[in-house]
């Protein structure tokens, strides 16, 4: 009697566990069906781009020229400066101001209603469409400060679009950290700026670099908020540099300097009658994307080193 | 460490020795004549051998004139007349221009190649069809005209901030707005995938798009107060006849810009000189003025002579009718 039941119980337990691996199969075959769906469709456009505009790709003048109403001759280098430069801005402003508010607001912000609304506030700038920003900027930058259609005002526009990203990534990520590893650290002694700079930074790092990401990633191509602020599209020449040869060796003429960006180019491109034009149009977004890769990979070093640092 | 400096070194000498200052015409406006003017600014460019920098932005009509009345940009594109409240904006801030004409635009109305009832529409057809009353309402092309089968109607145009949109409905219409119920878009392209797709559609936009797409499109013969139907082409547009669809579209010039910056007048010049104009219009896929209406242009120019020749809305004047009024306001 005693034996049967046990082995009941074995069967019983048996059937369970086969239940649970069955479903944890589908889990997992659904999870692959749904990252395939989302991969495919993007090597699709990748590859359908590539191949549209591989003609161009090939063609070293392509990132070398001028935009030109040929679009044989027709290239991006106005582009991909301005891109770069606009980016290099609105990343120097965007990281430091977006992981400190996030890392206030979790860390040392009193919580009361106010924290609250604040708090709602960001999230919900997080999902205002790109134009407002466009607007804001105009008025702002623009005219109120008079800094002019530059790359200055650009960098500083993308870096309002980011910064709620940059916010809510940071906070989400120092929420995550264990209470365990804090009070350990208080335990020994250390006070709030040290917990924070030499426990939660480091462990929050990983998320932290992911929302810088994201946040880069939906800057790089943006066009709207910066056709409003006045950005070029037809220029042919490029920024002063930012080093020079008589001291003091910067130079910062380059952030008043009047620019275009990938996705402006791309989209005059795209709108244009002529079918060679449109060729152009893909080879720019071949590589719109590989600049946003490259940005992400780049980080992502940057993160495997500093973890490796850390240990 | 040191080959690495030395290179820096050399990129900037090479840079700051390109870079003092360099005189810069600034221009922003309407997207539909940034091919031309990025056209002639390259041109204008090689001409001047790189003394002279010109910028080309596309914030349209609206936009660009915003910025040009404030004194921002030396010269605005516009795919139509400068508005009364522009006017105003422009006064208020004692900026001067002076209006030309830089070519001339012909909207087509096209149709599916496979549509084979349509062979010609007159501007009262059109207006049944655009019509804001039309709304929800001519939805057959029957409704249209009683010898078109019985298939339904489906309507593709630019969006409504776009110059092209305005003057359409103000030569159809003769109103500020048509129907809501079409498909719009900001990019002609998606216009002519829309119309080349769908046997029954009818849409509208400017001739460089039909004339690259001739055989995904069938353009649609126009006739006008009872005259015979006219085909949309360059020769129509030029010698007047295409109508009420023709359309001029212009630059600003800043006065002020053209008499203290040299550049600005050099490039003016350059753009209104028949010589550079004509072909580099028609290779961008627009349609050339008669050669007199640039000699024209430039004299007005030479003359300084401002303010515009268009008070409220009007259509289908020819461009040496234009061209010979005296501006006012």
């Amino acid at each position: 009697m005693a034996n049967s039941s046990l082995a009941n119980a074995q069967i019983e337990s048996a059937r369970i566990v086969a239940a649970n691996r069955r479903t944890d199969l589908l889990m997992a075959s659904i999870g692959i069906l749904v990252l395939g769906i989302a991969t495919l469709l993007l090597t699709s456009v990748f590859v359908g781009l590539l191949a549209s505009g591989w003609d161009r790709l090939i063609n070293p003048d392509f990132y070398t020229h001028f935009p030109s109403r040929h679009p044989q001759q027709a290239g991006i280098i106005s582009a991909i400066v301005g891109s770069s430069l606009v980016m290099l801005v609105t990343a120097v402003i965007a990281i430091p101001l977006g992981v400190a508010a996030g890392l206030y607001l979790e860390e040392y912000a009193p919580k009361n209603w106010l924290t609250d609304l604040i708090e709602i506030n960001v999230s919900n700038l997080a999902g205002v469409p790109s134009i407002i920003y466009g607007l804001l900027a105009l008025g702002l930058f623009v005219y109120a400060f008079s800094l002019g259609e530059t790359i200055l005002t650009a960098g500083l526009t993308l870096a309002l679009l980011i910064l709620p990203v940059i916010i809510v990534a940071t906070r989400e990520a120092v929420r995550s950290i264990p209470l365990e590893l804090r009070e350990a650290a208080y335990g020994l002694g250390a006070d709030k700026w040290q917990v924070v700079r030499m426990y939660v930074l480091p462990a929050a790092r990983p998320g932290i670099f992911t929302g810088v990401i994201v946040g880069l990633a939906r800057a790089i191509g943006e066009a709207a908020p910066l056709i409003t602020i006045g950005a070029l599209t037809f220029i042919a020449f490029l920024p002063p540099l930012p080093v020079q040869a008589t001291p003091p060796f910067v130079n910062f003429d380059w952030l008043t300097s009047p620019f275009t960006v990938m996705p402006i180019q791309l989209f005059n491109w795209v709108s244009r009658p002529q079918a060679e034009f449109h060729v152009n149009a893909a080879a720019t977004g071949v590589v719109l994307m590989v600049m946003t890769l490259a940005m992400n990979a780049l980080a992502i070093y940057v993160r495997l080193r500093l973890r490796r640092l850390h240990r | 460490m040191i080959k690495f400096a030395a290179i820096v070194m050399a990129l900037a000498a090479m840079v700051s020795g390109a870079s003092h200052a360099r005189d810069l015409v600034k221009i922003d406006g309407s997207s539909t004549v940034f091919p031309i003017t990025e056209a002639v600014a390259e041109e204008f460019q090689t001409a001047e051998r790189g003394k002279t920098m010109v910028t080309v932005g596309i914030s349209g009509t609206g936009g660009g004139f915003k910025k040009f009345c404030r004194g921002d940009t030396d010269i605005s594109d516009a795919s139509r007349p400068i508005k009364d409240s522009e006017q105003q904006l422009c006064a208020e801030n004692g900026i001067e221009y002076i209006e030309l004409p830089a070519a001339l635009d012909a909207l087509t109305v096209v149709v599916n190649p496979n549509n084979d009832w349509v062979d010609h529409l007159s501007v009262a057809e059109l207006k049944k069809i655009w019509q804001p009353a039309a709304q929800g309402r001519i939805t057959q092309w029957s409704q249209v005209r009683s010898s078109f089968p019985n298939r339904p109607l489906t309507l593709f145009g630019p969006g409504t901030d776009s110059g092209t949109y305005d003057y359409f409905v103000e030569a159809i219409v003769n109103g500020k707005s048509s129907r809501g119920d079409f498909t719009a878009s900001e990019d002609d392209n998606v216009l002519v995938q829309g119309v080349a797709n769908d046997v029954n559609a009818l849409g509208f936009f400017g001739l460089a798009y039909y004339e690259e797409n001739r055989d995904k499109l069938k353009a649609v013969p126009i006739s006008w107060k009872g005259g015979k139907p006219v085909t949309p082409s360059v020769e129509n547009a030029k010698d007047a006849s295409y109508q009420p669809l023709s359309r001029p579209i212009f630059i600003y010039v800043n006065k002020q810009s053209a008499d203290t910056k040299p550049h600005v007048a050099r490039f003016v010049e350059f753009y209104m000189n028949k010589k550079h104009a004509a072909p580099l219009v028609k290779e961008v896929g627009y349609v050339p003025l008669p050669e007199k209406a640039y000699d024209l242009a430039a004299k007005k120019f030479k003359n300084r002579v401002t303010g515009t020749v268009f008070h409220g809305a009007e259509v289908g004047v020819g461009i040496e009718e234009l061209m010979a009024r005296t501006p006012q306001g």
